[in-house]
């Protein structure tokens, strides 16, 4: 990289990089998700096994943070397309921004029984 | 931007200073040619639209993804005991029905493009040898058509008597 170049932005800026890595995160989960779906081409044995994986609680927080990243991608999605397509997009840029943090927060809250309390359960007992 | 708001007179450039202008009706100035003139060898179009149809299409497949994807996370971690039931019969029932199958497959193609797009981007933004941005994208490209084939191939095979 060019030194001296850094972009200082503010709130946008971070917003889009968010947007990159989220993006980029749940490109390599989905290939990963088609490899472990094709198991159930081979017995229904070698899919079910793969798929215990996915109850167990440490990856249960990676699901976790699996929506936290499609939720934040899809929000700030739909914002960028207001700002391209709506006339007072770009105005509004920022308001949206926050609007879309706000949701997908309350959002997350929602998301934290149906895809953690499995694992609480078995952490803790039920 | 305001520097010459004091200049009215736009129909001529020379402005006041050079006095009247040398041309007029009966002396029509010079025609000046386009730098790069258009002659019938000219291609149409030096290159297509392909990255303004690239940009359309993360916009649409976008909001069609928000849909497909956030009903899929629905199912398959929120309702109905969460990621708990899922399993070979749970898919069995799932894929019984083509509305799923129609569901899946439009998932499987739109998220893998649009994400093979976007990360088509970030290589070009990242990467600064011509030859590593070959080698990145050959990677991408055949890590795509591989995945969209492998999961187009097990929705449209898949057998729930497999045993
Ligand atoms: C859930 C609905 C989704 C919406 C609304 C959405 C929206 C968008 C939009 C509008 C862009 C273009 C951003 C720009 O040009 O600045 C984009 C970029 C991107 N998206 Fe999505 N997307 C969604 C789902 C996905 C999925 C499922 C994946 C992964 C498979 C993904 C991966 C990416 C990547 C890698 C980029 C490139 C980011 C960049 O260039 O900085 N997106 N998304
Ligand atoms: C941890 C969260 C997830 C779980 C537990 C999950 C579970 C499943 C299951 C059980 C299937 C089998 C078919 C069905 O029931 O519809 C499936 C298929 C599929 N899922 Fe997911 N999914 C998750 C996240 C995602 C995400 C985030 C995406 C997209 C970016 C996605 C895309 C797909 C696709 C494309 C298929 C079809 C695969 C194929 O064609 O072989 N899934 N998923």
């Amino acid at each position: 990289m060019p030194a001296g170049t850094l972009y200082r932005g503010r709130e946008g800026m971070w917003s889009w990089v968010a947007h990159r890595v989220t993006g980029v995160l749940i490109f390599f989960f989905l290939f990963v998700h088609v490899l472990d779906t094709a198991l159930v081409r081979v017995s229904p044995e070698a899919y079910d096994d793969t798929v215990a994986i996915y109850k167990t609680p440490v990856v249960a927080l990676l699901e976790y943070g699996l929506v936290a990243a499609i939720l934040f991608h899809a929000l700030n999605g739909l914002r960028v397309i207001a700002v391209d397509f709506w006339s007072k997009g770009p105005r509004y840029q920022k308001q949206m921004l926050w609007s879309a943090v706000g949701i997908w927060f309350i959002l997350m809250v929602g998301a934290l029984y149906p895809v953690l309390g499995h694992a609480v359960r078995e952490v803790f007992g039920s | 931007m305001s520097s010459n708001n004091a200049v009215t007179e736009t129909s001529s450039a020379i402005g006041v200073v050079e006095g009247e202008s040398l041309y007029d009706v009966d002396h029509p100035a010079p025609v000046i040619e386009a730098p790069r003139q258009r002659t019938n060898k000219t291609p149409k179009a030096t290159r297509g639209n392909f990255e303004m149809a690239a940009w359309l299409f993360m916009r649409l497949s976008g909001v069609v993804l928000v849909v497909l994807v956030i009903g899929h996370l629905l199912i398959q971690l929120v309702l109905d005991g969460g990621v708990s039931k899922i399993g070979f019969a749970f898919v069995a029932g799932r894929w019984a029905s083509p509305f799923w199958q129609v569901w899946d497959l439009l998932m499987l193609w739109l998220a893998m493009l649009h994400g093979a797009n976007g990360l088509r981007t970030i290589i070009n933004d990242y990467a600064e040898r011509a030859n590593t941005r070959l080698w990145l994208k050959g990677l991408l490209y055949t890590a795509t058509v591989f995945t969209i084939l492998l999961g187009s191939l097990v929705i449209f095979t898949f057998d729930p008597n497999i045993r």
